[in-house]
């Protein structure tokens, strides 16, 4: 920010053309999805008792599940960022993995660890808990696609951060506990914040894990992404009002984590 | 651009179908997913009595409808329920439709039959996890209608009739009520519990001529599936006959 203003390189004029085809592919389909919004009917397809629950569902879960990634996320981030573990490589490789893995292939994952035939499933089963099926295996589902992103924002906070001000502040004799939370915290805060964010987000979109994994039922497992995936069968019109909800939340995702304007350099 | 690569995929394909051949020795036949191990093997038939050659194209039977009438080609639509067809109908797409299958609803469980499910009645057992299809989707509005005297309470109402399969055949469910036809094609990762009030929920599958078809060997394409070679492979792929 406190960089000299400098004049916007030179842009080939040929770039306009590859950029504005990519845009395109990104503005068109939303702008399409706008347009068919059947406006006079929103209210009425918007507040019906399915759309209710499914949005009700989906903002619990997704919050449940962002409460418990920070929880969790945090320390995971803080270990690979200041301990020297064996196999740290393979280690961040693995826990970022269900980041970049088709949700689908979550879903089939999940089956196989809390599956009733899997080996911890069936030993729950026996303790008289079941997990599929349930509103705690959308949870779990959301967070297992959601987790990586906390881990990531948090240890590269911590590893951009470097170690000199919690040296300073343990010199100073302030021991760990008072420096994790006078010190490291307050100044990972803002990766803290849009780490957060972008976990809701994800959570808030989860489909494939939780449709493989958790089913569908009002109010138990079907979040707001499926009732959509289902109520397109029937009623375009509210599969596309859903739709809407949905875009504007995203909307406003993105606006909150990306809210500084970059100048061109 | 995407759209100028499939143009030009779509007129390679048909180039190379056309090239050897006249016109009415080859014909497309638009058909539902459901049908298409039967068709497929129908059609092998089909070529090596006529010469005739035949191309397919599967998909839900409500994208063929809209496909065709949308200017798609085809001389033959089989669509795997009547209302579909209905639409076809009106749209003007084709004409005079037959029936030539059936398919009713049954219980899928797990190989074996581990917990013992004999019926309908049992579906009300609360030990039982039961999968279904949703309402709004064909497969449960025929759920709906056999289900209709029962206090059911299923774990979840999946978007298709696969989903239901797939939670009965990975473990997660006890039971689902399904197509007989998809646990024939399970291969044996999941048995039938046939109940007798399937007979009220049939599933009719009609297949007819399009009116844009001028080839002679479309409704001899109609005549094999409706004729005794068709209908041996219907029934061993679990279809009934109208």
């Amino acid at each position: 920010m406190t960089r000299q203003p400098t004049a916007p390189s030179a842009t080939p004029a040929w770039i306009w053309l590859p950029a504005g085809f990519g845009a395109l592919l990104l503005v068109v389909p939303l702008v399409a999805t706008v347009v068919d919004v059947p406006w006079a009917d929103l209210p009425e397809l918007l507040t019906s008792d399915a759309s209710r629950q499914a949005l009700s569902l989906s903002l619990r879960t997704a919050l449940g599940s962002t409460a418990l990634c920070i929880a969790l996320g945090t320390p995971m981030g803080w270990v690979l960022a200041r301990t020297h573990l064996p196999a740290q490589r393979l280690i961040r490789t693995v826990v970022l993995l269900p980041m970049v893995l088709p949700p689908v292939v979550s879903g089939m994952a999940l089956l196989a660890a809390f599956g009733r035939n899997s080996l911890l499933g069936g030993a729950l089963e026996g303790f008289g808990i079941r997990i599929g099926f349930t509103t705690v295996a959308v949870v779990l589902a959301q967070m297992f696609v959601s987790l990586p992103f906390m881990v990531l924002g948090v240890e590269g906070a911590l590893r951009t951060q470097g170690v000199d001000h919690e040296r300073t502040a343990a010199t100073l004799g302030a021991g760990p506990g008072r420096v994790l939370t006078r010190v490291t915290l307050p100044l990972i805060a803002p990766a803290l914040r849009s780490a957060s964010v972008l976990c809701f987000a994800r959570a808030l979109g989860e489909f494939g894990a939780t449709i493989t994994f958790a089913g569908s039922f009002p109010g138990i497992t079907r979040t707001l992404p499926l009732e959509v995936y289902l109520v397109r069968e029937s009623d375009m019109d509210a599969a596309i009002a859903l739709s809407l909800l949905l875009l504007v939340v995203a909307g406003v995702i993105v606006a909150a984590t990306h809210a500084q304007p970059r100048r061109p350099v | 651009m995407r759209t100028i690569y499939c143009l030009i995929a779509v007129c390679a394909l048909l180039s190379s179908g056309c090239s050897s051949t006249s016109a009415d020795e080859q014909i497309t036949v638009l058909a539902a997913a459901s049908l298409q191990d039967v068709f497929e093997a129908a059609g092998e038939d089909f070529t090596e009595q006529t010469g005739v050659e035949v191309t397919f194209s599967f998909a839900g039977s409500q994208s063929l409808v809209t496909q065709l009438a949308e200017g798609s080609p085809g001389d033959v639509l089989a669509t795997a329920n009547e209302k579909t067809m209905d639409q076809a109908r009106a749209d003007g797409t084709v004409a005079d439709p037959l029936p030539f299958a059936t398919n009713t609803l049954t219980l899928a469980v797990a190989p074996g039959n581990p917990k013992n499910v004999q019926g309908l009645d049992d579906l009300t057992r609360t030990d039982l996890l039961f999968v279904r299809c949703a309402e709004a989707v064909p497969c449960g509005t025929a759920s709906d209608k056999v289900l209709a005297d029962l206090q059911t309470t299923p774990v979840s109402e999946e978007n298709s009739v696969t989903d239901v399969l797939g939670k009965v055949t990975s473990g997660q469910a006890d039971v689902g009520l399904v197509y007989s036809t998809d646990v024939t094609r399970s291969q044996g990762a999941a048995e039938a519990v046939d109940f007798p009030e399937a007979e009220t929920a049939l599933n009719t599958y009609p297949i007819a001529v399009t009116t844009q078809s001028d080839a002679p060997a479309a409704q001899r394409f109609v005549d094999h599936i409706t004729g005794p070679d068709g209908q041996r492979l219907l029934q061993e792929a679990g279809f009934g006959t109208p």
